[in-house]
């Protein structure tokens, strides 16, 4: 098992500071969420994790070793994977060729596929429940089939360590739940950013919330998600309860009722009421 | 639902669509693997009567025994092949034909390769202006070179012009696409472009100025031509395209990654910006050789590897050795054609495989029934 830990992490790009000094500590097969809103910088924290960007500060340490410098992107890719958003491939690759890239980090150059890593292919396949579409093209998938195939290709790294990127996109309730419920089943150290709250509450160990590329607050479901935060960071009004089946945290929410536009409200009233 | 702890690991109920709906990917039908040991059994078996063939017809025709008892009278001595015929067998056709094997074989690994790393499925060996470069030098030994009878000029010649220009575009459009000290492939592509033009208008500003006695000369060259050959013109080009196919083969999976999109790739264990970069050098020192000794080949390079990939799919394991099989024996069949089809005129290339090629693909194209797998694929769509 990995401890999987962001140290001080600093990310600029074109001179602009996407994140700044981000610390997170994932320990030893535990899922840890990572939730912020919209441009919080949760992706590019991820990114320098599967190593798409590379921290301007701080160092990614796999248990204490830091990636950038003593690890080749081959040796990290074959502990760390990653579930991504971006969806480009400019051909089409059947799903199984897609699938067997997730074997790229443990190949050598001339090593051909061999058996055993088609027998992995086919049980990651199994386990995505896609089974029958080995054969189909990538391109003529839904979006749901797509992050299926995807994850799919992560299993297939045989990671010690899974990034996930916003990993419930696209897919229908039933499936965010099992697809979560099957990441934690591996008993691997997990790291995801999560935009939906009650997801987040019900799944991860710990969290973090980021906004504006800095950690403001880390703890469990309970201690993070209370409503000043939750009003703070995300702008609404949360309702605490306990869900009735699991016992964890849930959340309701609705609106912060808009301040400026009540007094107006009202100021419109009393002019009426002159009239 | 308290989430499952380690133990058994779980699994995602099936996807929806029912295993007798889910249309299979028309080139895995027969399984990919067949379908690429079919390719490449047909290409081999194809490519030694090809090349036979377009030895053997010509001006002079000369009939394939005679051809094949020439050639092993070369290799392994006690040839019985009348002087005239060998002269024109192994002195003139046979460098030829190879050439232009290895041309087209250069520039359809180059086409596969370039698609791949720029990620769009236009791109061609001269999209990176590296062609544009090569012309203009070229055009200008070709038209300004009568002028200088000593010096610098006619020592190099046309191809060494050509490949000096084309190497020189190359290193403005890598440092013009470089962005935070990265290749960035958009920034790449456009620079490419923009550069291309420029040098275009140039090139037919010499064009303009010549004689008309000359323009033939230019034209040919633009369009390219493998009449030139001999012995000596084959060797640099033959040494770098088996040396750069056999290393970009060596790369075939990190390309796979690739195609992905630079953050799965990335997530897969390729050093993008580094591997991005060796390519790009790779297929610049291919293009660059191929161009030096054959002028401006067009179509083979951005259709060969289309053909490829709507018959055995995308994986550049396969994709590399076919598409430089495939890519080699339509240029000789160009070629061939060229040579006959207008007697004693000559076609040059371009016209040839733009003419013979664009109805074979369009028939490719509409028989695959798919053109989505040239498409950029813009993300995902569709309902499940």
């Amino acid at each position: 098992m990995t401890r999987l830990r962001l140290d001080g992490v600093g990310v600029r790009i074109d001179q602009a500071l996407i994140v700044h000094d981000v610390t997170v500590d994932c320990a030893p097969g535990t899922f840890v969420g990572l939730v912020g809103p919209n441009g919080s910088g949760k992706s590019t924290v991820l990114k320098t994790v599967y190593r798409a960007v590379a921290p301007t500060s701080g160092a990614v340490l796999l248990d204490e070793r830091n990636m950038l410098r003593e690890l080749t992107s081959r040796r990290s890719a074959r502990q760390v994977a990653a579930l991504a958003q971006e969806h480009s491939q400019g051909f089409d690759f059947t799903v199984a060729e897609i699938v067997a890239a997730g074997r790229t980090p443990h190949k050598n150059r001339w090593e051909l596929t061999s058996a055993a890593d088609r027998r992995i292919v086919a049980d990651a396949l199994d386990t995505v429940g896609m089974p029958a579409y080995a054969d189909r093209a990538f391109t003529s998938l839904s979006g749901g089939e797509k992050q299926r195939v995807l994850l799919a290709r992560a299993l297939v790294q045989e990671p010690s360590v899974l990034v996930l990127d916003e990993p419930t996109n696209h897919l229908d309730i039933a499936t965010q739940l099992s697809l979560l419920a099957l990441v934690r089943s591996l008993g691997i150290t997990v790291l995801a950013a999560l935009h939906d709250l009650n997801l987040a509450a019900a799944f991860c160990d710990r969290l973090y919330v980021l906004r504006d590329g800095v950690v403001v607050r880390t703890g469990d479901p309970w201690e993070v998600l209370t409503p000043d935060l939750v009003a703070e960071v995300f702008g609404v009004r949360a309702h605490r309860g306990v869900h009735p089946v699991t016992g964890r945290l849930h959340l309701a929410f609705s609106e912060i009722p808009d301040r400026d536009e009540k007094a107006l409200k009202e100021r419109e009233l009393a002019t009426e009421g002159n009239i | 639902m308290p989430p499952p702890r380690a133990g058994t690991v779980a699994t995602l109920g099936p996807a929806r669509g029912t295993p007798s709906a889910v249309t299979v990917a028309p080139w895995a039908a027969h399984g990919p693997r067949n379908t690429f040991l079919l390719a490449v059994v047909v290409l081999l078996v194809a490519t030694p009567i090809v090349l036979v063939a377009a030895v053997s017809i010509g001006a002079a025709a000369i009939s394939p025994a005679d051809v094949w008892s020439s050639i092993l009278g070369h290799l392994v001595g006690g040839g019985h092949t009348p002087p005239i015929d060998d002269q024109i067998i192994w002195q003139v056709r046979t460098p030829r034909v190879l050439l232009a094997f290895v041309v087209g074989a250069g520039l359809a690994v180059t086409g596969a390769v370039l698609q791949a790393v720029v990620g769009n499925p236009l791109a061609d060996p001269y999209v990176l202006g590296v062609s544009s470069g090569a012309s203009i030098a070229a055009v200008a030994v070709l038209t300004l070179g009568g002028v200088a009878t000593t010096g610098l000029l006619p020592t190099i010649g046309v191809s060494g012009a050509a490949f000096a220009g084309a190497v020189a575009t190359l290193v403005l459009v890598i440092a013009l696409g470089r962005r935070q000290g990265r290749l960035d492939p958009h920034r790449l592509l456009l620079a490419g472009v923009a550069i291309g033009y420029l040098l275009q208008a140039g090139t037919s500003f010499l064009q303009l100025r010549v004689g008309s006695n000359q323009l033939a000369a230019v034209l040919f060259w633009l369009l390219g031509t493998v009449s030139g050959a001999d012995w000596q013109k084959l060797r640099l080009p033959t040494v770098i395209v088996l040396a750069a196919t056999v290393w970009l083969l060596a790369q075939a999976r990190q390309l796979n990654a690739l195609v992905l999109g630079d953050e799965a790739a990335a997530s897969l264990g390729v050093s993008v910006s580094r591997l991005r970069a060796q390519l790009l050098a790779v297929c610049a020192a291919l293009t660059a050789a191929v161009i030096s000794v054959a002028g401006g080949v067009t179509f083979v390079g951005l259709v060969a590897p289309h053909c490829v990939r709507l018959l055995i799919g995308s994986d550049h394991r396969r994709l590399l050795p076919v598409a430089a099989l495939l890519g080699g024996v339509f240029l000789v069949l160009a070629d061939l054609v060229g040579r006959v089809v207008a007697r004693p005129m000559e076609v040059p290339l371009s016209i040839v495989t733009a003419v013979a090629g664009v109805p074979f693909f369009l028939l490719l194209l509409r028989r695959s029934g798919r053109v989505s797998r040239l498409s950029t694929g813009a993300g995902a769509g569709g309902g499940s």
